[in-house]
């Protein structure tokens, strides 16, 4: 797991936080920008900006991570999965597909990532790739149509290139 | 026809008088509107839903955020009203920890309250499993979380960011699984809380409450091997009577005395005899410090919460604070020191110091590694009412007594250290004094008075010697904060900043009475001690007999040897695990 311990890491932090110009209402912005350089947001990065920001606090910045479903406390896979399960998808299969990718990558109850490191899985609630559905999308890629075999072959093909 | 703007609410015409909200409005009409949320000291929040009302062709709304209009028509109390809160009391206590009797709040609840009154006799809903009960976080010295008790008003998370700037309670998660704890749900003891008690004051339910510790005082007043000593400081005595029916600001401090002789303490002290003491040290020691022109401005240090913001937050400025103890600091080590010389079978060791105090902070203040072994226990406002019915003693019948010698006598200027202000005016009084040798020419410095909303940041500037010398007074922490940026970026031009954490200061305490519905009874509290003020044969706090014989006989002077030994203390982070 990336850890935040060193003054380095919170120099990055530091940089984020200078150029959202220590503004509260940058916040996300903030946020986001941390996530997508340790792949989750550590708590000791959500304390350190609760501190830096006026009108912040710890407190503030844990309720804002976690009202979002596009954070995340805990570290995510190098490929992270996301299957839509909007109206269209579902109906069309996305729960079967699920399924099978829990099945191929097992998981410790309550953990959305995979021991490795490699995966991590989720359900959004809707893509607006409704004529594609079920949809999945790895690392911003669209996979449209998906099946349970297809999933799997994609998911094959991933932890090859990774051996 | 005037130009006043009128409604109407139940079908009686009322003025609106510049009120923000209909439920002002009715409130100043004398029509009373239930509600969790509404905090007139907070931002208004529109949580809770209690307070809706019908409007004449709008419907149902909630009156704490709907704007007072000229001609509205407002029904508080229709059948449809009636039945929306009674369900929304039932979806309230659907998910709340119905243990009635064994909660701290029982009796001063407004939850079991308005259940009362709305008949609510059976909930439509499956009881929460004890299983899915969370752990009740008691690990602060000064307040206890259980949050199976919270019914989401958001007024503790507003009181913490609103009031002192620190932000310690948040909301975490969101829908049916949002709950309000410190950030990642950490102990509130390794957090930054002050132990200021504001969010349980502000609390309608028994979600955050104050850590009882009448069981403790109990024992020891039943323990044959101990003498028990108690102080009272001075909001007490405005606001304790409210708890048995007096008015607020109604001084019931010679009741008090009695109450507690009654409880079976051995000896009665006052708390505004120390606090006479405070001043005489800290306007010596500002006097000191403008004739040497070091550490300043002189940041007062009686506030226990203030101390604690400052080490947590800016301890590169902690030279700045007064190094006197505060009141209660120093009455406790006092009278183990002076109570045997005077009182036989007393002796060091068996005195224990109880204190009576408006204030969640100082049960921390007396866990300091600082101050160990001084106070014994600390009581708060509200606990020490419950021990005296505990006891049986009907207050309001009582007859006076006196406190005993030789701490019994106070000036005004102790009595006034409950008001935001009050410590800044009782030192002036004696700082001039000591820096001219005459009295202060008028008393009443009227610039530092008054504790509503609008006074939370005050200045006076006065003339000694030649020398203007400006003082700030600040309620609550995040005035505080701007105070101390000022002195920061070398912008201040006051030589003395009087800090109390609660707004209006300790007749505001967290551990008073909550006065948190009217903003009219933190004003009246003050009035009765700026009216016991004005009433004293002593009104400057270097008059007080008792003051003048203790130094003769014992402390020599302020600042002497004697003094620092039992009146001065040190400030340091000291990380809180090591304090409990």
């Amino acid at each position: 797991m990336l850890e935040l311990k060193t003054p380095s890491d919170f120099e990055k932090i530091d940089e984020i936080l200078k150029e959202c110009e220590y503004k509260k209402t940058n916040l996300i912005t903030i946020l986001q920008k941390v996530q997508a350089i340790y792949r989750y947001l550590p708590q000791e990065a959500i304390e350190y900006i609760g501190n830096k920001i006026d009108g912040l606090s710890p407190a503030t910045v844990w309720g804002v991570a976690t009202f979002y479903a596009q954070f995340s406390l805990e570290p995510k896979g190098k490929y992270e999965i996301k299957v839509c399960d909007g109206t269209a998808c579902h109906v069309r299969g996305s729960m079967p597909v699920l399924e099978a990718i829990k099945n191929k990558l097992p998981m410790e109850k309550g953990k959305m990532t995979t021991s490795d490191g490699l995966f991590s899985v989720e359900t959004v609630s809707c893509l607006g790739a409704c004529s594609l559905a079920p949809a999945v999308v790895i690392n911003g890629k669209v996979y449209p149509k998906m099946t349970p075999d297809a999933v799997l072959i994609i998911i094959d093909t991933l932890m090859k290139e990774n051996e | 026809m005037t130009d006043k703007e009128t409604m109407f609410i139940d079908n009686i015409e009322v003025e609106i008088k510049g009120e923000k909200t209909v439920l002002e409005v009715a409130k100043n009409a004398g029509i009373e509107i239930p509600t969790f949320c509404y905090r007139p000291d907070l931002t208004q929040f529109g949580a809770c839903r209690m307070c809706v009302v019908e409007q004449e062709g709008r419907g149902i709304q909630a009156s704490c955020t709907m704007p007072p209009k000229a001609g509205m028509k407002i029904f508080t109390n229709t059948k449809k009203v009636r039945n929306i809160r009674k369900t929304i009391l039932e979806l309230l206590l659907a998910h709340h920890d119905r243990e009635c009797t064994t909660c701290s709040k029982s009796g001063m609840c407004e939850l079991q309250k308005y259940s009362f009154e709305y008949g609510i006799t059976d909930i439509p809903y499956v009881k929460m499993k004890e299983e899915e009960k969370l752990k009740v976080d008691s690990s602060s010295v000064s307040i206890v979380r259980d949050m199976n008790k919270c019914i989401l008003c958001g007024a503790c998370v507003r009181a913490c960011s609103e009031f002192q700037g620190i932000g310690v309670l948040g909301f975490s998660e969101r829908g049916s699984h949002t709950h309000v704890q410190p950030m990642a749900g950490k102990p509130l003891k390794d957090v930054d809380c002050v132990n200021c008690g504001q969010c349980a004051s502000v609390c309608p339910t028994g979600a955050l409450t104050i850590k009882d510790d009448t069981e403790k005082a109990f024992d020891l007043i039943y323990d044959p091997n101990v003498k028990t000593v108690v102080q009272i400081a001075p909001s007490v005595r405005v606001a304790l009577g409210e708890m048995f029916g007096l008015k607020a600001g109604d001084n019931s401090i010679k009741k008090i005395y009695a109450a507690a002789r009654k409880i079976g303490f051995d000896l009665i002290f006052d708390t505004n005899f120390s606090a006479d003491l405070t001043i005489m040290e800290e306007a010596n020691e500002f006097v000191e410090r403008l004739t040497k022109g070091e550490n300043l401005p002189l940041f007062t240090s009686c506030c226990p919460a203030w101390v604690r913001y400052m080490e947590i937050n800016h301890p590169d400025m902690l030279n700045h604070l007064s190094s006197c103890k505060s009141p209660q600091g120093m009455l406790s080590p006092l009278m183990k020191e002076l109570v045997p010389q005077y009182y036989e079978g007393y002796t060091k060791e068996n005195i224990k110091v109880v204190s009576i105090m408006p204030c969640t902070a100082k049960k921390f203040e007396a866990k300091r590694e600082q101050l160990k072994n001084e106070t014994d226990v600390v009581l708060t406002t509200v606990e020490f009412a419950k021990m005296i019915r505990a006891k049986g003693i009907n207050f309001d019948k009582l007859e006076g007594e006196e406190a005993n010698s030789p701490f019994g006598q106070y000036s005004g200027g102790g009595t006034i250290f409950g008001a935001s202000g009050g410590v800044a005016e009782a030192a002036l009084r004696t700082a001039y004094n000591m820096a001219t040798g005459e009295n202060l020419p008028n008393l009443d410095v009227m610039p530092l008075r008054g504790v509503d909303g609008a006074s939370r940041s005050k200045e006076a500037t006065v003339d000694i010697k030649g020398k203007q010398v400006k003082i700030r007074v600040v309620s609550t922490l995040k005035e505080a904060e701007i105070a101390v940026r000022e002195v920061k970026s070398g912008k201040a031009d006051f030589q003395l900043l009087e800090v109390m954490a609660c707004p209006g200061g300790c007749i505001n305490g967290g551990g008073q009475p909550t006065a948190c519905h009217d903003v009219n009874i933190k004003n009246e509290r003050a009035q009765g001690l700026y009216t016991e003020d004005k009433n004293l044969p002593v009104r400057n706090c270097h008059e007080n007999p008792d003051i003048i014989r203790v130094y003769k006989e014992f402390l020599e002077k302020p600042a002497s040897k004697k003094s620092h030994e039992l009146l001065h203390t040190t400030y340091s982070k000291v990380p809180l695990k090591e304090l409990v």
